[in-house]
């Protein structure tokens, strides 16, 4: 059958989708119109609200599940026969014979994407048995087939496995060989590797990529971030609020955008490289902050923290009995010091320990061993009325703005708070500095009455790190405090503490899987796995010269946000991450580092990669 | 993941705490207002009743089983000849305030249970959760009936028995909610801040979890008018006081002549407690954080 | 064999509740003022102290009270559970002459709420607001407002004695005689209306339970997966979201074992069912001890029972439990 090569194969005409909420009618997307041709990635790139997803689901006719309406334009699909349909006018019945058999749909979240209660195999042969009419035998051996394309470890295994057996990487495997299962003419993809880890991101895009080339799959790509665009896109079409506001190629988005909305989203992108041969941290340049001056972050040399030999383990329990079976560990013996005024990050995947440390630091949960000292006192050896006072001088800001704020507590108290429980504060004075925090965090007093459901993620993290300074802490431990956050929002953030560094002298333990974040906000990095740093040293030199396997790992995983740096999948092929679980007579070895040049360590302790 | 910006403009719009928007919600459920509308009639037929109809529903006033409407009596009476709207007034009282103490009864011991299971964990949980299953294995209605049979069956007895035997799944409710809350960022931000464990307990993690328990303890009242009407019906009861359960179970053996005898004090029971349950469902429905719009 | 080990720690810790439920009835007896001395005394139309120290002395009560515990926890190991003071038999064999009656009514009630609940749940999430689902709503609100005894009543008034269609009292007629099936059809007749009541409750509860969990698979990410691989609507309701939604219900099933014994102890008092329900009334006013130990530890066995089974079909139904 010949492809007609021009024609394409989805079609969005004016889109117009409307939802019906509480509070009145809803509009998600106002007016979207683009085409997708065959063997092309198209990118459709926006941040939360945007009306991405919903143009997505609109072309699968799934909207209508979610209470949304398609009240106008029209949606074009040429199946494989070559007849076009019109998707808006289509029944249901006639949508189930395309879904999963000539549109293939993959979604964000792996952990619930597949069926708990039935095996890999049952999930994967119900579509061929349903469209193609495949026998029981023919459908498991194409099955098996398909976990081998998309090259998961021991597929013969996988097949009588049930999700709950499977990592995140491997259902999202398991997921895209069940859209690709009938071969479809377009694979529509809704932020497939959001919710995973970035060398399982990076060899999952790679994967999507040689599929399209390989079987001639046209893929329509949604997500929030540029890199990730820069590594896929063929075109690229930029949503804000339920418009279009661009479309051109990749290089075309990239080289020279046209929109303001477009420039403003790349330029609060994190690039991976742009920080090269700059020794210090900077804030990013946003859309009118082209000529404002900043001042130098240079912090100082004198030692704020110290943390030496710190291990924390989790035990875990099974049994009638609640025996300890075996020990998670989760910190393995990190060692490292943080200056006044400066910004240590610690970088790496779920799993690394990263949060631990941050949570061992403030006791939160207790380490093992080790010691942890700010300003001279040692933190794990104190009694719980001292740590009540050295808590004065320490204090964090949590990744989830939604929970990190108590519901049923006014704004003002919250942030209030922490002065009410150490009384350094009451009365007249306690509320003008509650104010004069506000200020400090771009919030409008307004806010100080109001509850947290009533403002956006960005301003509640706001809120949590004016909660933060409440007790002008030394030193903010901030877990993953941007990650959660849209692009622009995470940028406003970032500068947001920058300035408070550079204004307060605030030092940042600053945690993050997010490389090219941390290559912006780092004075100095230290890369965990497995519970322990396997390299530490100056930002510079980290990013520039990885010495160490898992470093150089992760570096090659990050996508880069220039679409003429792209990786091919033979470069990407990490091992699979390994578990901190060990039995209860594993003998945990000291980290031993050697330090490569003024300091940067390398570990040389076999860190498990 | 995170939610779009909301053009939040100048004009001040009045602080609105998340139980008041519940309010709103539960306002605009018909049935569930309705409900409370009724239950607040009975509740004041029940305080002014007797005043204003001071029959004794102990005393003998007309020849039995004359039939509702008949001689003047509106609901008739019974097989000793006595008033049946007096006793259902004053059963009101009865089922009244058994439900509520009783229910108190319950949540307070199921709150406190699984609070402090839910909050400490460790051994404190392992502990308090073998005392609840064994609580719930219990047969309550069997346990009730055991303890009014030996220790009396005054007001103060039936009402102690029901509490103690029903406050399980309150604590089921009450842990699982601390269990949850207690991983939140929140509830660790407190911490970090200085906040002791008492704090953490009373004034942070026990206003977030109070939606499914109130739900709870509104569906405790029900079940507790129930449980008594249950215990009266089989006798269990103080001989001083009318009950509802306990008109249903003397005329028992009249249903033949005098259906109405027993089907009356039943509607009445009957009521009460949809309206509760409708109030309940109400409740639940406002308070569920799921529909609410975060 | 994992579930059967399991199955068999589950069990240790049923007979451990037992025992603790034992020492708790037992101390609870002994706490209560006035004993069976008193009761027979009463019966006899009082008695001096001689007479009444001689009583105890028979019935080993002026032994210390850890020694009677002993003794009696003893007994129960050999299924010894004593003698019944006011029925003057073994309560063993009361007790296990009634139990069959009760067992019948509870598991039958349950068994029934359970599917037809689960059939109604289904039907009404799928169309929430058809008349099947206005239905369920109804019925659970009338189902668990409507206090048992009342309800048994009605049935009673309307289907026994107004409109003879079902027998008004006991489990069976004695008159009857035949074979097997003939038997069989007239305990059935017995059984209709003392199920329909009991079940009543539950089947509000669990209709409920089962449209409410069904409504909130169906908005799972993986029934939104199985949509987009274009399978039947029925495919997706009945295999995929329906097999999720069992768990959550059946675990309340097992939960509301104690709730149904209670309610089978008011139904039997309605339609006086040859159970232990009645058997347990007239042992408590009679302050017969030992026959209400009986009753209550059999109670609690059959509760411990029935959450076992519960367990059992859970891990049958969902791989994650008990996995690592």
């Amino acid at each position: 059958m010949q492809d007609d090569m021009t024609k394409p194969i989805a079609t969005f005409e004016n889109l117009r989708v409307e939802f019906q909420t509480k509070t009145g009618t809803v509009v998600g997307v106002e007016d979207v119109s683009f085409e997708i041709k065959p063997r092309e990635t198209v990118c459709v790139v926006g941040e939360s609200g945007s009306g991405k997803s919903v143009s997505s689901l609109s072309m699968m006719r799934l909207v209508e599940f979610g209470g949304g309406k398609l009240t106008n334009g029209t949606l074009k699909f040429t199946r494989k026969s070559g007849e076009t349909l019109d998707i808006t006018k289509s029944d249901q019945s006639l949508m189930r014979t395309i879904r999963g058999n000539e549109i293939g749909m993959i979604f964000q979240e792996p952990m619930t994407a597949l069926n708990p209660l039935f095996t890999v195999a049952q999930q994967l042969t119900e579509g061929l048995r349903t469209h193609k009419g495949l026998g029981k035998e023919a459908a498991t051996n194409r099955a098996l087939e398909l976990l081998y394309l998309v090259r998961i470890p021991e597929p013969e295994r996988r097949l009588n496995q049930y999700p709950h057996e499977l990592s995140g990487g491997m259902r999202q495997r398991v997921v895209i060989a069940m859209a690709l299962a009938c071969e479809p003419r377009l694979l529509i993809a809704d932020e497939p590797t959001t919710a995973l880890d970035v060398t399982i991101q990076a060899e999952i895009l790679a994967l999507i990529d040689r599929l399209k080339r390989e079987t001639g799959t046209a893929v329509m790509f949604i997500t929030h971030d540029m890199s990730v665009v820069a590594q896929m896109a063929d075109r690229v079409v930029v949503m804000h609020k339920g418009k279009k506001v661009e479309e051109g190629t990749v290089e075309e988005i990239f080289e020279n955008p046209k929109h303001d909305y477009t420039k403003s989203l790349l330029a609060a992108v994190p690039k991976l490289g742009e920080m090269k041969g700059k020794l210090l941290p900077e804030p990013m340049r946003l859309m009118g902050d082209e000529n404002t001056k900043f001042k130098p972050l240079t912090g100082s040399n004198e030692p704020l923290l110290l943390v030496k030999n710190l291990t924390t383990r989790f035990a875990v329990k099974s049994g009638f009995l609640r025996r300890t079976v075996a020990n998670v560990h989760a910190v393995e013996d990190v060692s490292f010091r943080l200056m006044k005024g400066k910004t240590l990050s610690l970088v790496g995947e779920s799993g690394c320990g990263k949060s631990t440390v941050g949570r061992s630091l403030l006791r939160l949960v207790e380490p093992l061993s080790g010691h942890v000292s700010i300003d001279g006192q040692d933190i794990v050896s104190m009694s719980p009325p001292q740590l009540r006072e050295a808590r004065l001088n320490m204090q964090m800001v949590f990744q989830d703005p939604f929970a990190s704020l108590n519901p049923q507590m006014v704004l003002k108290d919250q942030v209030a708070d922490p002065m009410r429980n150490y009384n350094t504060h009451s009365g007249d004075a306690l509320d003008r500095r509650v104010e004069m925090l506000f200020d400090r965090v771009e919030l409008p007093r307004s806010f100080l009455r109001r509850y947290p459901h009533e403002l956006s993620g960005g301003q509640r993290q706001r809120v949590a790190i004016a909660r933060a300074l409440a007790l002008n802490p030394k030193l903010i431990i901030a877990d993953e405090a941007v990650s959660a956050l849209d692009v622009s929002v995470q940028a406003q953030v970032l500068n947001l503490m920058l300035e408070l560094q550079s204004e307060l002298g605030l030092s940042f333990l600053f945690i993050s899987h997010d490389m090219a974040v941390v290559e912006r906000v780092s004075h100095d990095v230290g890369v965990m796995y497995l519970g322990r740093i396997v390299e530490f040293g100056p930002r510079s030199k980290i990013f520039e010269n990885p010495q160490h396997a898992y470093t150089k790992a992760l570096l090659k995983a990050v996508p880069i946000a220039d679409p003429r740096q792209r990786k091919s999948e033979k470069e990407l092929n990490f091992k699979p991450l390994a578990s901190p679980m060990h039995s209860l007579d594993y003998e945990a070895e000291p980290s031993v580092y050697e330090e490569i040049s003024e300091g940067h360590f390398i570990l040389t302790t076999d860190s498990g990669y | 993941m995170a939610d779009a910006e909301q053009q939040i403009t100048q004009d001040i719009i009045a602080a609105r705490h998340p139980f008041l928007e519940a309010w709103q919600m539960f306002r605009q459920n018909h049935a569930a207002m309705t409900a409370l509308v009724v239950l607040s009639l009975i509740v004041l037929g029940a305080i002014f009743g007797p005043m204003l109809y001071p029959i004794d529903p102990f005393e003998m006033v007309w020849a039995p089983f004359s039939p509702p409407g008949v001689d003047g009596f509106i609901l008739g009476t019974d097989y000793l000849g006595r008033d049946l709207l007096a006793a259902i007034i004053h059963g009101a009282r009865v089922s009244i305030l058994i439900g509520l103490s009783a229910a108190f009864v319950s949540v307070f011991i199921g709150v406190s249970i699984g609070a402090v299971a839910g909050f400490y964990r460790g051994w404190v949980e392992e502990v308090l959760m073998r005392i609840t299953e064994f609580f719930q294995v219990l047969p309550t209605l069997l346990f009730s009936m055991v303890i009014v049979a030996l220790f009396g069956s005054s007001l103060m007895m039936i009402t102690f028995s029901i509490g103690v035997v029903s406050w399980t799944a309150v604590a089921r409710i009450t842990r699982s909610e601390y269990l949850r809350i207690r991983e939140l960022e929140y509830v660790m931000a407190s911490r970090a801040s200085g906040s002791t464990d008492a704090k953490l307990i009373f004034k942070v993690i026990l206003p977030n979890a109070l939606p499914p328990i109130i739900v709870q303890a509104a569906l405790m009242v029900g079940s507790a008018i129930l449980f008594e009407a249950g215990l009266s019906f089989l006798g269990l009861t103080d001989p001083n006081v009318v009950s509802w359960g306990q008109v249903i179970g003397s005329n028992r053996q009249y249903i033949l002549d005098a259906s109405y005898t027993v089907t009356i004090p039943g509607i009445a029971i009957f009521v009460t407690v949809l309206c509760i349950s409708l109030v309940g469902d109400g409740l639940n429905d406002a308070l569920n954080p799921k529909l609410r719009q975060r | 064999m994992i579930i059967l080990q399991n199955l068999l720690v589950r069990a240790f810790y049923g007979i451990i509740l037992l025992a603790a439920v034992l020492v708790l009835n037992f101390s609870m007896m002994h706490m209560a003022p006035g004993d069976v001395a008193d009761t027979i005394s009463q019966s006899m139309g009082g008695a001096d102290k001689e007479i009444l120290d001689q009583i105890r002395a028979d019935y080993g009560l002026d032994r210390p009270f850890l020694v009677q515990l002993g003794s009696y926890i003893g007994n129960v190991l050999s299924f010894d559970l004593g003698f019944s003071y006011f029925y003057n038999r073994p309560v063993t064999e009361l007790i296990l002459q009634r139990l069959p009656a009760t067992l019948l009514l509870v598991f039958t009630a349950q068994t029934l709420a359970l599917i037809i609940g689960v059939v109604l749940g289904v039907i009404s999430a799928r169309r929430p607001n058809g008349l099947t689902s206005h239905f369920v709503t109804l019925l659970a609100l009338f189902g668990y407002s409507a206090p048992v005894f009342w309800t048994g009543i009605l049935l009673l008034i309307g289907f026994s004695l107004n409109v003879q269609w079902f027998p008004v009292a006991g489990m069976r007629d004695v008159t009857i005689s035949g074979n097997f099936w003939v038997h069989f059809v007239d305990v059935a007749r017995h059984l209709v209306l003392p199920v329909i009541t009991l079940g009543s409750i539950f089947l509000a509860l669990y209709s409920r339970l089962c449209r409410a969990t069904m409504l909130e698979v169906l908005g799972s990410d993986y029934i939104r997966t199985a949509k987009a691989k274009g399978l039947h609507d029925r495919d997706v309701v009945y295999k995929h979201a329906l097999k999720n939604s069992l768990s959550p219900v059946i675990t309340l099933a097992g939960l509301q074992f104690s709730a149904v014994i209670s309610g089978a102890v008011l139904v039997e008092a309605v339609f006086s069912w040859p159970g232990l329900g009645t058997l347990a009334f007239q042992s408590i006013i009679a302050r017969d001890t030992p026959t209400i130990l009986g009753i209550l530890f059999f109670s609690a066995l059959v509760v411990i029972v029935g959450n076992l089974l519960t367990d059992l079909i859970l891990r049958l139904i969902d791989p994650r439990i008990g996995a690592k």
